[in-house]
């Protein structure tokens, strides 16, 4: 029988990605709407409620940023509903300016900002810590420690939202949203709510005035009074827990997925009996008598915590208040350099810092294994991140590299956020370019401050590119921007048909919705024309077309240009496991390393299908990985790789 | 060195190459885990599992306890490898001298070989890496198998199908169909048994 798994029974034992679990926690706690952006690790808590949208009666939008997401999700707290926003850790940056001003005005019907963060930026341009932002706006954040956990303190979330009126952070990491385990299924409220939304109140009633931020000091002292009750009830609640020996020679404090990395390091030294856990769910505030009472235990303590040391710091500032605790305590975390400051922890690094403060040897496997297992990893080529095979991606910057070298003047991309940003990485003889990248939509703010720097003596012309799914996120003021000021900039939008780096999720630009219905899409060109630029538009397959466009732009002098390059992604659900060519190298044209082209294909092209036989010295075609774009076809100067048109039966 | 509670604990690795099929093929063997009525954790890295990277799932079978989604170092039970230079990396990281190996012979060139700046290992080299990092080892064309059955991507599941035969996990065909058909078509589900059962047959 063909299940959603998410709509599960209660009772029922089901295996949930810690994302999915997240979800069925909102689904338990009644959610009316659930919005976000997409981005590596947190889309699958949208995109699993859209599956059962129809179902469980929601209303789920992948919105055109983090900021309108928390707003469209606010609206619905304001009218007395429950709901979520999701986004990645830098998405919270993005949502910040409109969150500072709803931390201050509070919230009605629960509401949770789901933020799944990313330590050592396994998917990621940077390891972004938005813990720092429950601290400076005043809000309780809640991290799960297991999938269970995910499941329960998003229900609890709601719950605790709605007893205090703001907005609560759950905060997850990749670990635990991409991460799988067992939970236990809870059940559906019987009710839904009605929205309704009231304004006509005094302007200090939460209830029934005005949802706004003002009179501002009145208002910020109610959202300090609101800490008092989340202080008193993270006191009590079942997500804190303490195992371990009752006086043990040392406490360590951790939460999030660092709790089961540090449960493993202490079995895998044995100290069971001398270590202590004291695993946080409640991280903000914390909740000052149970975490004294625990300091109070041990002279040695260690915070185990990715990324920056937030839980360190606050223990501290807490310890430092508590006569009862002043002196005689030792801590060990990041400031004194017991674990690493950057990146993200594991076991073994959890191992090694209490090996370290309790002076032990870790066991290790036999030396001879270890020095075979040494020279073995010696020999292994790496497996650097390319374009996949068929990318439109590799097209489009091979377009670009050839253009500005015939243009001659050193032109150079600003790089943005997206599979492209990929092309930052340039390989030592490669096309790739893209000497900056930052956050999304700061490459076409960036070119059009290089686009100005000519009154100083800069004169290289300035491209910058941005994906689709980019474009409508954040890149349009800055066009706006760059058009106002007459910034003469190429901006080129490599427009493969979707957000495809995190999934294929719709963007204002697809026709079809998160819920899948027929929506009105904004068309790129039409805004970009509006804007008042030059816009042309290419298939970035057809390379001829695509070089002459980015010449002739590049020749155009003082205004801003668009060249948008359309092709849909590679894996794309329409073109995934469907080949458009059938392609073949023909051995007699290709002449090998006799040819004088130095292998233009395989060491320059780097296509991860066309491969070098090393037995018949020629170019070669893996099969089994090629996607049968055609795109390698232009680049043989023998005309030796052939494409042929795949029947359609 | 795995501690007592990590020795009732067992930890498995799904390595490959991003677009093998590794994520479907983890998901699978723990949901029929959980079935069973263990405690599975998954740990995964997919977010660069487009764009060529390698991609790998870390499986913790525990009766009773959730584990940490990443395992120590040295402590795999098993490793189960869509590639054999993936094989060869997961083993250098994650072996030890009872580790066991299920391995698909058919490679997949890094980018670094295809320019011709690295070389990929022989079959020989990798071989005596085998030899000398596992106890056991079974290494076959599970690429091919899913040629024959019309997919290269079905190497997944008869890699699955090859675990069921090591008897190395509490698996076999009657849970492998009583979880597919929970997601899937009844003809992709036939498709998938067969994909299964040639798996089996790889083990002797």
């Amino acid at each position: 029988m063909h299940m959603t798994k998410l709509l599960s029974p209660a009772k029922s034992k089901v295996l949930f990605l810690g994302n999915e679990a997240i979800a069925r926690g909102a689904l338990e706690a009644g959610v009316s709407v659930a919005t976000g952006y997409p981005g590596t690790p947190s889309s699958e808590v949208i995109e699993s409620l859209a599956r059962v949208a129809q179902e469980r009666n929601l209303y789920v939008e992948w919105s055109v940023n983090e900021k309108v997401a928390l707003e469209v999700a606010a609206a619905a707290s304001f009218a007395g509903l429950r709901s979520m926003a999701v986004m990645k850790q830098n998405g919270v940056n993005v949502a910040s300016d409109f969150l500072l001003h709803l931390t201050a005005s509070g919230t009605r019907g629960g509401i949770v900002l789901v933020s799944c963060e990313d330590p050592g930026a396994l998917s990621s341009v940077n390891e972004g810590e938005s813990r720092y932002f429950a601290g400076m706006l005043e809000m309780p954040l809640l991290e799960p420690a297991d999938f269970q956990e995910a499941k329960d303190m998003t229900k609890w979330a709601f719950e605790l939202s709605e007893a205090i009126g703001n907005v609560v952070m759950l905060r997850s990491v990749t670990r635990m949203s991409h991460a799988s385990g067992n939970v236990v299924c809870g059940k559906f409220p019987a009710k839904t709510r009605k929205a309704a939304f009231e304004y006509g109140g005094p302007i200090m009633d939460s209830q029934t005035g005005p949802m706004i931020s003002t009179p501002v000091v009145a208002k910020h002292l109610l959202r300090r009074q609101k800490l008092k009750a989340v202080c008193a009830l993270f006191e009590k609640s079942p997500f804190n827990r303490y195992t371990g020996p009752a006086r043990p020679d040392l406490l360590l404090i951790t939460a999030s997925a660092c709790w089961l990395y540090a449960v493993e390091a202490v079995e895998m030294l044995g100290l069971q009996k001398r270590v202590g856990i004291l695993k946080l769910g409640t991280t903000w505030p914390l909740p000052p008598r149970l975490v004294s009472g625990h300091l109070r235990k041990a002279g040695k303590i260690l915070i185990v915590e990715e990324v920056m040391a937030f839980l360190e710091e606050n223990v501290k500032v807490l310890a430092a208040g508590d006569p009862k605790l002043s002196g005689g305590k030792t801590f060990f975390g990041k400031y004194d350099g017991t674990l690493p400051f950057a990146g993200e922890l594991n076991p073994d690094i959890v191992a090694d810092a209490l090996a370290k403060i309790f002076r032990m040897k870790r066991g290790s496997l036999p030396s001879s294994y270890l020095e075979e297992a040494r020279k073995t990893a010696a020999l292994l080529p790496p497996r650097e991140q390319t374009f996949c095979a068929g990318c439109p991606h590799r097209a489009s910057f091979w377009s670009i590299h050839n253009a500005i070298a015939l243009d001659g003047r050193e032109g150079f991309v600003c790089g943005d956020i997206g599979c492209y940003s990929m092309a930052a990485l340039t390989p030592a003889n490669g096309y790739w370019t893209m000497p900056t990248l930052h956050s999304m939509g700061s490459g076409t703010g960036l070119a059009s401050g290089f686009a100005k720097l000519s009154p100083f003596g800069f004169q290289k012309p300035v491209l910058t590119v941005c994906g689709d799914s980019t474009f409508y996120h954040a890149v349009i003021p800055a066009l706006i921007n760059a058009q106002h000021n007459r910034a003469d900039i190429t901006f080129i939008v490599l427009d493969n048909q979707g957000t495809a780096m995190t999934g294929f999720q719709p963007h204002p630009g697809i026709e079809v919705n998160a819920l899948k219905e027929s929506v009105p899409a904004v068309d790129i060109a039409s805004i970009c024309r509006a804007i008042g630029a030059r816009v042309a538009l290419c298939d970035p397959f057809d390379l001829a077309a695509t070089g002459a466009a980015l010449t002739d732009f590049l020749a155009e002098k003082g205004s801003l240009k668009v060249l948008i390059l359309r092709q849909a992604c590679a894996l794309s659900p329409e073109k995934k496991g469907k080949k458009t060519f059938e392609m073949k190298v023909d051995e007699d044209l290709c002449l090998g390393d006799a040819c004088g082209c130095n292998r233009l294909c395989t060491r320059i092209f780097r296509c991860p299908a066309l491969v070098w036989d090393r037995k018949k010295k020629k170019a070669a075609i893996d099969e089994v990985v090629c996607a049968g774009c055609g795109v390698c076809a232009s680049i043989c100067p023998r005309k030796a790789i052939i494409k042929m048109q795949k029947t359609v039966l | 060195m795995k501690s007592k509670s990590q020795k009732v604990t067992l930890n498995l690795i799904l390595t490959g190459v991003g677009g093998q099929g590794n994520v479907m093929a983890s998901r699978t063997l723990a949901g029929m885990l959980v079935d069973a009525g263990y405690v599975a954790t998954i740990g995964e890295t997919f977010g660069m599992s487009q764009r060529g990277g390698s991609v790998m799932s870390h499986l913790r079978i525990s009766p009773d306890a959730v584990r940490s989604p990443q395992i120590p170092r040295g402590a795999a039970d098993v490793i189960v490898a869509l590639e054999p230079l993936e094989a060869l990396r997961v083993l250098t990281m994650y072996g030890n001298p009872e580790v066991s190996l299920i391995a698909n012979s058919r490679s997949i060139d890094p980018v670094g070989v295809i320019t011709g700046e690295r070389d990929y290992p022989s079959e020989e080299t990798i071989r005596s890496a085998f030899e000398r990092l596992t106890a056991r080892y079974w290494l076959f064309d599970a690429t091919a198998a899913g040629l024959s059955l019309g997919n290269p991507v079905l190497s997944n599941i008869v890699m699955i199908g090859a675990l069921a035969g090591t008897g190395l996990l509490p698996i076999d065909r009657r849970m492998f169909a009583k979880e597919i058909r929970k997601t899937q078509s009844p003809e992709k589900c036939a498709l998938n048994l067969k994909a299964f059962d040639a798996g089996v047959s790889m083990i002797k």
